[in-house]
């Protein structure tokens, strides 16, 4: 009986031969990562667990993106517990914004060759599914949880049964990663991987790029799944050159491996998708969208902050103007985006419409701070989740779309496929 | 583990733990402050009437959305005994473990009871009894490795032994 790459992961974590769906194991784990919202408690469960220090300090990284830059003096505290912690536990990897490289967890991992295909990657925060694009396996888990790994460097863990979604046909214009996982959302439900390992496959996933398919595995989590993931090929292998030196082993799943169910996707003809509130399932066509009239656009965050999606962005905005009466902010999701964006002059186009553009953060995203929507106003957001108050006040609306998606509505003043600004 | 016994609340399908506990929420960690916000925007009567040891009654996939912690610190600063759900978003299903909350999957439960039921539930046998109804369900307890988990009182309780264990083995060696 063949495995799946996810059993596979977790068989070699758990220094088994096979494990089978169901099945609770103790694995070793690669890396642990906790932020500035999960941290400062799993700290202090760290401290009540009576460790003496983290079981490897190469590998519990530790990010300040949620509240930082600081927005207030309760989180400037917590932050502030983070960086001690960091400080004290002599962890390599901690980044800040304002001190040398930052940025928004998700984003930021990937991208300094942490993350590598194979290992068995714990997050203190749902969306760190999206380490799977590069075929690792990684599940988010709460603070305790992580303090727990971090002191042990293991943990327990149920194998999830694995659903394979086959994706063919190539992609049309304006048509993304985002736009394939919205779709997919709308098909499964929120519920519609619940607990299970979501393995994307297929001739289109082997064309995607690799900023597709961390958006892809970002929104895993939104379907109820344990993981995404996608297997390592080229396109993985190329990612990692020059982000890492370390040796890796690209494990995929065998041709007889068992799957809970098959799902396919025929994605020719496939259209820009929008999520209406106040659920990411909650999926229709941007054009089809009708008359909906919006106050703000986010672009950026772990799902659509990376350069590919900056790019687009400034590709519709660049030599228009942004609808009077919306608000435009775009936040790269790390500083390495900022600056490439900065070279490439994309800053300047959204700066140049009148969007405001910050510093690394997560900020509005999950309604922290830079940017909260007021009673009775929506959005469209590149992020991945518009559930009520998601992003301000509990009456605010947001629509989850793609950078370009997004990129029309604020030319347009109201949801707009990017082919009624751009020919 | 002893049994439990309160009074129902019920709540809907896909109960995500933004209305457990909202995030302009999440910088406060005095559990009895975040307990005083719970479901407050989302379910205003049960925060309102809620009492100790009452117990949520919930469909499927409860506790979805966020991995935040705060949302089983909330709920158990409430006063929550238990949850008994149709399905659990597996993280939250994760973090009531961890924090001594017990998550109970009983989908017939979840329909042969109403709010204001009294039940009371033996965690141990895997029984549900509604009180009110006169009725019973069954449900398949937890795996032992869990229980053990909870019988330490929490996974920091559990690990702290764990510890305290290494570190002894080591002096003996
Ligand atoms: S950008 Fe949003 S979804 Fe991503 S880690 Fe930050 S708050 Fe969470």
């Amino acid at each position: 009986m063949g495995l799946t790459i996810t059993e596979k992961i977790l068989a070699r974590a758990a220094g088994l031969e096979a494990v089978a769906p169901g099945d609770i194991v103790r694995v070793k784990v690669d890396l642990v990562m906790g932020h500035d919202v999960t941290l400062p408690l799993g700290i202090l469960e760290f401290e009540r667990m009576g460790a003496a220090g983290v079981f490897d300090p190469e590998k519990v990284v530790a990010v300040s993106d949620h509240f930082a830059p600081a927005s207030n003096n309760a989180a400037a505290d917590r932050i502030k517990m983070v960086r001690d912690f960091a400080r004290a536990q002599g962890l390599v990897h901690y980044f800040e914004p304002g001190c040398g490289q930052s940025g928004v967890c998700h984003a930021l991992l990937p991208e300094e060759g942490l993350v590598l295909p194979g290992t068995v990657i714990l997050g203190a925060d749902s969306h760190t599914t999206t380490y799977g694009a590069l075929g690792a396996f990684a599940t988010g888990m709460g603070s305790t949880d992580i303090a727990a790994a971090m002191a042990l460097g293991e943990t327990w863990l149920r194998v999830p049964e694995s659903l394979r979604l086959n994706y063919h046909g190539k992609l049309g214009r304006w048509v993304t990663g985002k736009d394939l996982i919205l779709h997919t959302l709308g098909r499964l439900g929120v519920a519609g991987a619940l607990y299970e390992a979501m393995e994307f496959c297929g001739p289109t996933i082997d064309d995607l790029a690799m900023s597709d398919r961390f958006t892809m595995c970002n929104m895993a989590v939104e379907a109820g799944a344990k993981n995404g993931i996608i297997a390592p090929g080229t396109k993985t292998e190329e990612y990692l050159l020059g982000r890492t030196s370390r040796p890796y082993e690209a494990l995929r799943s065998d041709h007889d491996a068992r799957y809970a169910a098959t799902l396919e996707f025929a994605c020719e003809g496939l259209q820009p998708q929008v999520a209406f509130p106040f659920s990411p399932d909650n999926v229709r066509p941007a054009r089809e969208a009708g008359e909906v009239t919006i106050d703000a656009v986010f672009i950026g965050s772990c799902t659509n902050g990376r350069l590919e999606d900056l790019r687009v962005a400034a590709e519709i905005l660049r030599g228009r103007q942004v609808a009077r009466g919306v608000r435009l902010i775009v936040i790269p999701a790390t500083q390495k985006i900022y600056l490439q964006a900065m070279k490439e002059g994309l800053l300047e186009v959204f700066a140049g419409v009148g969007g405001a553009v910050s510093t690394p953060t997560c900020g509005p995203c999950f309604g922290g701070h830079m940017g909260l929507l007021a009673t009775g106003e929506r959005a469209v957001s590149t992020t991945n989740r518009n559930f009520v108050g998601r992003m301000g006040h509990p009456e605010s609306e947001v629509y989850l779309a793609s950078p370009a998606v997004a990129a029309a509505s604020a030319v347009v003043g109201r949801i707009a496929h990017p082919g009624e600004v751009v020919d | 583990m002893s049994t439990l016994r309160g009074k129902a609340w019920q709540v809907g399908d896909n109960v995500d733990t933004d209305q457990i506990i909202a995030g302009r929420y999440l910088s406060l960690t005095d559990p009895e402050e975040l307990g005083r916000h719970c479901f407050e925007g989302a379910y205003p009567e049960l925060a309102e009437g809620f009492a100790q040891g009452d117990v949520i009654v919930a469909g499927e996939n409860f506790g979805c959305g966020s991995s935040r912690e705060h949302a089983v610190v909330a709920l158990k600063a409430m006063g929550v005994s238990c949850i008994v759900a149709s399905s659990f978003a597996r993280i939250f299903f994760r973090n009531c473990i961890n924090l001594g909350l017990l998550p109970l999957d009983c989908p017939s439960a979840v329909e042969g009871i109403e709010v204001g039921d009294e039940v009371c539930i033996d965690p141990v046998a895997g029984k549900i009894e509604n009180i009110s109804k006169g009725v019973v369900f069954d449900f398949k307890p937890l795996p032992p490795f869990l229980q053990e988990i909870i019988a330490a009182g929490d996974l920091t309780a559990y690990v702290r032994r764990q510890l305290s264990g290494a570190r002894g083995a080591e002096v003996r060696r």
